[in-house]
């Protein structure tokens, strides 16, 4: 009993072995799988996954409207306080009053790509988008205002 | 066509004409040295640079490219890097011992080189307890390592270097005894007696399974030995920053870390030469006209291309298997490989007397 246990350990052990050797054998071998991306040599043709963390970026459609409604969950489910929302009251045309966004900061020099914001957004007003060079050479040129200027509300969007 | 015992016969009897003999015996060992020393910075340049890039290519990289074409010269770039590199001494340290470490831990991996078989008759000394000298002389390398840890005051050297110590004294036994496996069936420790009796096939299809199991416990056990992953423990990144060699800098690194690489081709010229013929070209009983094809292929060659695939199957274990616990690396060792191995032997010399291999 206890040698039958004795070799059934060792079969699984080598067994499990091999099949971990079979993988990286695999890779050796097939140089196509390889994910690296040369950065500068490869500008043009870079290819980055849909899922890349880059920065928080508002979506506008073409008419220059977004889906914020100036809620500041965003803002509450920010772990940095990256996020300022800073909201305004509106008079709709039936003259009924209404809070909506102003200004969408957004402090990139705090943000650790989380995603907390985009998840917590009701509306998915707000997405991460692909790009990543965000050197400069003065820190304030990180404050972002999100909402492009003009922007407004979409219609339908509470 | 030139090989390597010509030249050496050439320079041979060139020099005992030119000199007398004790001169020439002087100028040979000069040479020997010289010779030994290029060989130890040719091998370290061009294993690592082959272990960057199978680690790469195993891990769905690229590896270095960038220097040189391909990224060849990475190494050379590296070795200048090291050489101007300050060598500090920690103030704690004991500064002779500290530093008198890694040259050990060198000349012992030089020494062993005395008795293998390179070529066809292209060896430094053929003793004729070549194994036994081998395989004892490679344990002094772990005195080394223990002098780095203990000399360096700190605590992860000191660590690392004990748990080399336990894993060397306990993956010798193994080593041993499947090194032993093929002395049995030769019948001898002399390497030329043994590389010969391997002219009809190597003893890996020879001596059916015991010697495949003896090849295989050989290979888990010299991969412990020198101190490779999964067996790291002495150096374990993550727990230890670098183990024994955490205080080193610059040269006296450099030398760990070559000695290292040069531990590996030893181990695995050695199994070359116990399991897969050493210089000997693959040899299949009589058939004489495969044979002689095979021996148009240089007998360097033959070694140098086992060795090389041996060296290969390391570093392929190193990059896919995990390191093991302390505990799980004893375990391994006393209570299975150290059984085997020994269950082995028995079936082995039983083979042997019987007469059941080829
Ligand atoms: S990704 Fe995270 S850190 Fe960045 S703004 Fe959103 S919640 Fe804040
Ligand atoms: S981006 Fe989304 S979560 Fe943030 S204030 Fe606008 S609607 Fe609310």
């Amino acid at each position: 009993m206890f040698l039958k246990k004795y070799l059934q350990d060792i079969y699984y052990a080598v067994k499990s072995l091999l099949i971990g050797m079979r993988r990286t054998g695999y890779y050796f071998t097939h140089h196509k799988e390889i994910i690296t991306q040369q950065y500068p040599d490869n500008k043009d043709s870079l290819s980055l996954p849909e899922r890349f963390r880059g920065e928080v970026v508002m979506i506008h459609d073409e008419n220059n409207e977004h889906a914020c409604t100036g809620c500041t969950a965003c803002e509450l489910a920010c772990p940095n306080a990256t996020i300022k929302i800073i909201t305004q009251i509106d008079t709709t045309p039936e003259g009924k009053k209404k809070k909506a966004l102003n200004t969408f900061v957004y402090h990139l020099d705090l943000c650790t790509f989380c995603n907390l914001c985009i998840v917590a957004c009701p509306t998915d007003a707000i997405k991460m988008a692909n790009t990543f060079e965000h050197s400069v050479f003065d820190r304030s040129k990180l404050t972002k205002i999100l909402n492009k200027p003009d922007s407004k509300i979409r219609a339908g969007i509470e | 066509m030139p090989s390597l015992e010509n030249i050496a016969d050439i320079i041979h009897t060139w020099l005992n004409i030119t000199f007398n003999s004790t001169t020439a015996l002087l100028i040979e060992l000069v040479i020997v040295a010289v010779s030994a020393i290029g060989l130890f910075s040719m091998l370290g340049l061009i294993l690592i640079m082959m272990e960057r890039k199978v680690s790469a290519y195993m891990q769905v990289r690229l590896g270095p490219n960038r220097v040189g074409p391909k990224g060849m010269f990475q190494t050379v770039a590296d070795t200048l890097k090291l050489m101007v590199k300050e060598g500090m001494t920690p103030n704690g340290a004991d500064k002779f011992l500290f530093n008198l470490a890694p040259f050990i831990v060198m000349i012992v991996a030089m020494v062993i080189l005395a008795p293998l078989a390179f070529a066809k008759n292209f060896q430094l000394w053929d003793l004729n307890i070549g194994i036994l000298f081998v395989a004892s002389v490679s344990s002094v390398s772990v005195i080394g390592i223990l002098m780095a840890g203990w000399a360096s005051n700190n605590k992860y050297s000191l660590l690392g270097a004990m748990r080399s110590g336990a894993q060397i004294v306990s993956y010798e036994l193994s080593a041993g005894l499947s090194i032993i496996t093929i002395v049995i069936l030769t019948g001898s420790l002399k390497i030329s007696t043994i590389i010969q009796s391997q002219s009809d096939g190597w003893w890996i299809f020879k001596g059916h399974i015991p010697a495949l199991i003896a090849f295989v416990i050989f290979i888990i056990a010299v991969t412990a030995e020198t101190n490779r992953a999964p067996f790291d423990l002495a150096e374990a990144e993550s727990e230890l920053t670098a183990g024994f060699h955490t205080e080193y800098s610059g040269m006296k690194f450099a030398l760990f870390f070559l000695a290292e690489y040069v531990n590996i081709f030893i181990v695995c010229v050695l199994g070359a030469t116990l399991f897969l013929g050493g210089w000997m070209p693959l040899h299949f009983g009589t058939d004489t006209r495969f044979n002689e094809l095979m021996d148009y292929i240089p007998s360097s060659l033959w070694l140098f291309g086992k060795t090389f695939f041996l060296i290969f199957i390391i570093m392929w274990f190193r990059w896919t298997f995990p390191r093991l616990r302390i505990d799980q690396l004893l375990n391994l060792e006393w209570k299975y490989l150290l059984p085997i191995s020994m269950f082995n032997l028995l079936l082995t010399t039983l083979m042997a007397i019987m007469g059941w291999h080829f």
